[in-house]
């Protein structure tokens, strides 16, 4: 008798554990799925000196005092809808561009560390200062859609190319002849990816319908064309070689055949 | 006869000065750029010289494997240590602004005699815990502070400051779950930074304390309490109310007898 009873008491106590252990499941499938959803943040332009954005989202505490030291009223909050972490700061140039404060206020209020100084630290000789430099942002990065840009219609528009805090920098304006009228120029807006810090103003300045200059983040608008390729007129490139060779050498003893890359080197 | 109103309600009264008060010391920051107090309820710039963080969330980015700066540690442990050292559990009743809407739910709920017979579905003020637990679990798998991003207050918080997107259905639903589902649901079951601060604040300085030689049953502290099962020793024995108690002080406004005060706590009883 008592040994059925004590059966049943631990059948029930092993019912629960199960139960309790299928709700939390549950649960945490349920919420971890929301999260990650939530968490989803590709398309997002972030304040400058933002760190990278798989950081970013761990680190910001989403407490609004950037947006609150944004004076031009740039940033703003994401709320359920905007498709990014809920509560992070981003901004959308097209409504109200970043207008890159030379003190870029938004930066050393930040308490968690997600907006870092370091990153767009003001350099002397290769030396980091503690200033921030905002010509150092990289926010994202202008994207030109020819079909959409009066210039490479023939049609003189240089709003964007004027609109640029980095003028004759960031953007450039490429000159060629209209052989279609045979008469006159296209001015074409060319965007210097390495200048460019995605502040959006050229977006703003856009006059077509829609922005035929938008701002992406770099990680969705730039390629990569990987470490093996190595531009032989480049001076600086060709260090990367010899860091390379050295390396190498240190790893690979001497007896190993000619690999891949000496082979290339050699002069034969 | 106005005099003993405000008596029997002044700790409502002052808690809800506080709330509001802080809700538009934050948004004067983002309004009017004043700087006594930016941010939120996640972290604050005080007097544009110190920041507080709220540890929970600090400790949820910890887990995910990010160390925050320096800023934002320091203002957790301050927090932290004034409400496990101090205060108790008082930032949900004297603090959190998702305190008045369900207190609304709580009072609707009063008003429309909806008891707890009328709730759908009963389930363990514990669960609060294994919600805590699974935040913290959750964070390093999904990369993100897990509760934050599904952060009612701070989405309260965000909504009136910042504009709420649709983040106020979120509210209307935590709202309807307390008015019609179950009863203190979200406070008094689910808030993991609730459960916390519960957790963090066992022998806190300021608790209120039971004189039992004084106590005459008549249970109006059982009415009021969003807690009931921190009230145990009421009527038994005397000694300080512990556990998940916020601090509110309803009890001892309500109390007729003098058998509830705001003590000191003297880690004896």
């Amino acid at each position: 008798m008592a040994d059925s009873q004590n059966m049943n008491s631990r059948r029930d106590a092993l019912k629960t554990m199960f139960r309790g252990a299928g709700l939390l499941g549950l649960g945490g499938a349920a919420w971890g799925s929301t999260a990650i959803k939530l968490k989803a943040s590709e398309l997002t332009l972030r304040p400058p000196g933002a760190i990278k954005e798989d950081d970013f989202v761990k680190a910001c505490v989403r407490c609004g005092t950037c947006v609150e030291a944004c004076p031009y009223d740039t940033l703003q909050l994401a709320t359920l809808d905007d498709h990014t972490a809920m509560g992070t700061p981003f901004f959308k140039p097209r409504l109200i561009p970043c207008y890159m404060c030379p003190d870029v206020p938004c930066v050393p209020v930040c308490p968690s560390g997600a907006l870092d100084v370091d990153v767009i630290a003001k350099q002397i000789d290769g030396i980091k200062l503690e200033e921030p430099d905002i010509n150092k942002a990289k926010m994202g990065v202008a994207v030109l859609d020819q079909e959409a840009c009066l210039a490479f219609w023939g049609i003189q528009c240089d709003a964007c190319y004027r609109a640029c805090p980095l003028l004759g920098e960031a953007i450039t304006l490429e000159f060629k002849r209209n052989e279609r009228t045979g008469k006159h120029a296209f001015l074409k807006p060319v965007v210097h990816y390495d200048i460019c810090t995605g502040c959006g103003l050229c977006e703003h300045a856009c006059v077509t319908e829609k922005a035929a200059i938008f701002v992406l983040p770099r990680k969705i608008a730039t390629g990569k064309v990987g470490e093996h390729y190595i531009k032989g007129w480049d001076k600086a490139d060709e260090e990367r070689l010899k860091n390379l060779k050295e390396e190498k050498a240190v790893k690979s003893s001497p007896e190993d055949e000619l690999n891949d890359w000496e082979y290339l080197l050699d002069d034969e | 006869m106005m005099s003993n109103i405000i008596k029997k309600n002044r700790f409502i009264i002052l808690r809800r000065t506080i709330q509001i008060g802080l809700l538009i010391l934050f948004g004067g920051a983002n309004w009017w750029g004043w700087k006594f107090l930016m941010g939120n309820y996640s972290s604050a710039y005080v007097l544009e010289t110190f920041y507080l963080a709220d540890p929970h969330a600090v400790l949820q980015t910890f887990a995910t494997g990010f160390v925050m700066s320096a800023d934002a540690i320091i203002g957790a442990v301050i927090v932290l240590v004034f409400y496990a050292l101090i205060a108790g559990r008082s930032f949900c009743s004297w603090v959190c602004p998702i305190n008045m809407i369900t207190d609304l739910a709580t009072w609707m709920r009063k008003k429309w005699k909806l008891t707890k017979k009328e709730s759908f579905f009963t389930f363990s003020r514990k669960t609060r815990y294994w919600v805590l637990g699974l935040g913290i679990l959750l964070s390093p798998v999904v990369g993100v502070a897990a509760f934050e991003v599904i952060n009612p207050i701070t989405m309260l918080h965000r909504g009136i400051i910042f504009g709420f997107g649709m983040g106020w259905a979120v509210i209307v639903a935590l709202f309807l779950f307390d008015l019609l589902v179950v009863e203190y649901g979200w406070c008094g079951h689910l808030c993991p930074l609730g459960a916390f601060y519960s957790a963090t604040s066992r022998f806190s300085l300021i608790k209120v304390k039971h004189d039992v030689e004084k106590c005459t049953m008549c249970m109006k502290c059982f009415d009021v309490c969003h807690e009931e099962q921190v009230l145990h020793i009421v009527g038994e024995q005397s000694g300080y109310i512990k556990d998940e108690c916020s601090n509110c002080g309803r009890c001892v406004e309500v109390c007729d007898d003098n058998a509830l005060k705001f003590s000191i706590n003297n880690y004896k009883i």
